[in-house]
């Protein structure tokens, strides 16, 4: 366990393992997407209320699964950067910031599609969608002070330390919203329904896009990481063979390709 | 040579050290009476800003008032931040403070006291006189002081984690509101929250309790980001 | 009294020095050479725990600096490039508050400290009104307020007339010759007389990190 965690920690042996596992990821992630989105958009029943709408759930729902998810990864990375100055941690946090905005952003703007044939507006100040909006607001901020550092080393503990007293802090907003909420809004709480009334035609597609998704994050969490680490590392000797040997059969194929 | 001054200096308490730091940070404002006035004046012209933009009927401003108060407080707060560190950062003095042999929360906490009695005291302070330029209504008074007294050190806490994260960029005024305005958001909702049970008619102690533990939460903790930030951002 | 042993450090991606070693004893003095940009401030800086990129072992009095931080702060002296100085405040309110952050108070007579740096007559004169110079030397004052046994210094010598140098060296060889620790950076001709040794950064090994 520790060795396998203390090879996560080096920035080579995840470049390798991620391009190991990549094409598998892509396979059942776009397996399970396209099952989920055919039968979700196309096979399942109409809900007896609201019709063909709903269905912006197989977006919106993984989506706030997705928010929440990249929150506690980045929370977990920088955890493991202050405590055991593992560097990959900030590589994997600062890889997993702008995901987490981006689905933040696709709850959001799903959210307010759904609510134009269900509220009858896009937006409304509903406990979910505004503690969304300060979630939102979070990442932002931690981008933001991200891009505003220049020493990396800094900016990556800058940012954990921001990241943590958000943890902290998150828990406290919602509940103050959730608060606010019924204190502005009365029951009239119309946000999305409990799935498990739902029938199981419904939200068993929602499953399949739901790993889909988590599947996406994967494959976006290991593709941005590998960048991250082909910068950073760009000077160490396997970075330097490992752009040699791309080039070099490169030069082959192209030459096999001018030859024939 | 050195010997024998140390048998002239006695070892101080902690709390006369924590005393000798608000002693220099109430002296620095009285030099600098900038960081006094400037967030109150702020403050008021903030608030004067509304009724003539929104206009002068009374039912309207008075139902706002309690709102308007708060998020004015809360952006003076803010702005107020910018002085807690910045000046010992650029001189030198913040590292001396993070080598002080002195437990560095408690140094941390006199620090913050200070700022808080310098900036957000006299905001409170005139807080009633404004609500009530506002039209709010009289039982509302007493709960926005209270809700204030214990906002605003919870603010000048978050304000303060902010700023130790960004003393060390040259520009940071901007950077600092989109870092810690949505952490206020709990205190902005419980403190508008007690003045409007007040003035409904409510009970509202329960609110004072919430936050009350956001205190308890804020004094505990922040010192310790506070730190941490201060170490990150002096290397 | 302190003890470096196989110290690493790297920033921006260039290896500052790694494997450095080395003690310092009670009466000595360590001065640290090196061209600009060759990580004399970071080692000070490391050296008094303002910086934590590094990896290695600092011991004090035979334990490791962070589990006795606090022994360890009342026994350092640290002058940084940065005067530390207030430029509101006076240079008696300054040295008031150090020493009260010191936890020492403030009986030493802070007047005869100022005397003794030449600053006779600006006791209460805000620091703002005086010369780059002058505000050295408030900074400066600070060597006789203090109890420290290791006194770090980066560039003590900065903005100093020529009268101004040979006093502080002769403070600095008085406090090593009764038994205190210095480790200083100058670019300055040392001229100071005590047991001193030197560490070169630039005859070390340059490499890039891996």
């Amino acid at each position: 366990m520790w060795q396998w965690l203390y090879k996560l920690g080096s920035p080579k042996w995840f470049y390798t393992i991620g391009n190991r596992v990549l094409p598998w990821l892509w396979g059942v992630t776009g397996l399970l997407l396209v099952v989920g989105i055919i039968w979700g958009l196309g096979f399942s029943p109409p809900d007896y209320q609201m019709g063909d709408n709903y269905r912006i759930i197989y977006l919106h729902v993984p989506a706030a699964g997705l928010m929440k998810g990249s929150f506690y990864m980045m929370a977990l990375c920088s955890a493991a950067l202050l405590i055991w100055k593992i560097k990959m941690a900030d590589i994997v946090a600062k890889a997993v910031a702008p995901i987490g905005a981006m689905a933040t952003l696709l709850m959001l703007v799903s959210g307010s599609l759904w609510g134009i044939p269900t509220w009858g507006t896009w937006w409304i100040w509903d406990a979910r969608l505004t503690s969304s909006l300060l979630q939102f607001f979070i990442f932002v901020g931690i981008i933001a002070l991200r891009s505003a550092i220049e020493s990396r080393d800094s900016a990556a503990k800058a940012c954990a330390v921001l990241t943590l007293v958000g943890l902290v802090n998150i828990p406290i907003i919602e509940y103050s919203v959730e608060w606010w909420n019924t204190l502005h809004q009365g029951a009239s709480d119309l946000s999305l329904r409990d799935s498990s009334a739902n029938p199981p035609e419904i939200w068993i597609p929602a499953f399949f896009t739901g790993f889909g998704f988590i599947g996406l994050f994967f494959i976006g969490l290991i593709l941005r990481s590998q960048n991250e680490i082909l910068l950073r590392e760009r000077r160490s000797q396997w970075v330097k063979d490992l752009l040699l040997t791309d080039n070099a059969k490169a030069d082959t194929e192209s030459g096999i390709n001018t030859n024939a | 040579m050195n010997t024998d001054m140390n048998k002239a200096s006695s070892e101080l308490g902690l709390l006369s050290v924590m005393g000798a730091t608000v002693r220099r940070e109430m002296l620095l404002a009285f030099r600098n009476p900038g960081d006094v006035i400037n967030p109150l004046m702020f403050f008021v012209i903030a608030v004067t800003l509304f009724p003539l933009s929104v206009g002068t009927d009374e039912n309207f401003l008075s139902a706002i008032a309690p709102g308007v108060i708060w998020v004015t407080a809360l952006l003076a707060v803010m702005l107020s931040m910018d002085s807690l560190f910045r000046a010992d950062f650029e001189d030198g003095n913040l590292e001396q403070l993070l080598m002080s042999p002195q437990p560095l929360y408690f140094l941390l906490l006199a620090k913050i006291f200070s700022h808080w009695l310098v900036a957000c005291l006299p905001i409170i302070l005139l807080a009633p006189v404004l609500a009530s330029m506002l039209f709010m209504s009289p039982e509302g008074m007493l709960p926005l002081v209270l809700s204030l007294l214990l906002g605003t050190p919870v603010l000048t806490l978050l304000g303060g984690i902010g700023m130790a994260l960004t003393v060390g960029l040259s520009r940071s005024g901007l950077l600092l509101a989109v870092l810690i305005l949505p952490l206020y958001v709990p205190v902005l909702v419980f403190g508008t929250g007690v003045v409007q049970a007040a003035i409904n008619g409510t009970a509202f102690s329960g609110l004072l309790a919430l936050l009350a533990a956001l205190f308890a939460l804020a004094v505990s903790l922040s010192p310790l980001a506070i730190s941490a930030a201060l170490k990150i951002s002096i290397n | 009294m302190l003890e470096v042993h196989g110290l690493y450090c790297e920033r921006d991606e260039r290896i500052l020095f790694k494997d450095l070693s080395f003690s310092i004893a009670p009466g000595k003095a360590l001065q640290i050479q090196g061209s600009n940009g060759s990580g004399k401030t970071t080692l000070l800086r490391i050296l008094c725990g303002l910086n934590s990129d590094f990896s290695g072992e600092i011991l004090w009095q035979e334990k490791p600096v962070k589990q006795v931080r606090s022994e360890f702060c009342s026994d350092v002296f640290y002058l940084g490039h940065a005067p530390a100085i207030n430029r509101t405040l006076s240079p008696r309110e300054n040295l008031r508050w150090f020493s009260a952050s010191q936890g020492k108070t403030g009986n030493i007579d802070i007047s005869t400290a100022l005397d003794e740096l030449g600053l006779a007559g600006y006791d209460d004169v805000p620091c703002f009104m005086m010369s780059a110079g002058q505000q050295r030397r408030v900074s400066l004052a600070r060597m006789k307020l203090t109890s420290a046994r290791l006194w770090v210094m980066d560039e003590p010598f900065t903005a100093l007339d020529k009268r101004g140098v040979s006093e502080v060296e002769q403070l600095l060889s008085d406090f090593v010759n009764a038994g205190g620790s210095l480790i200083l950076t100058t670019h300055h001709p040392l001229q100071i007389a005590c047991d001193i040794d030197v560490i070169n950064l630039d005859s070390r090994v340059q490499e890039s990190a891996p």
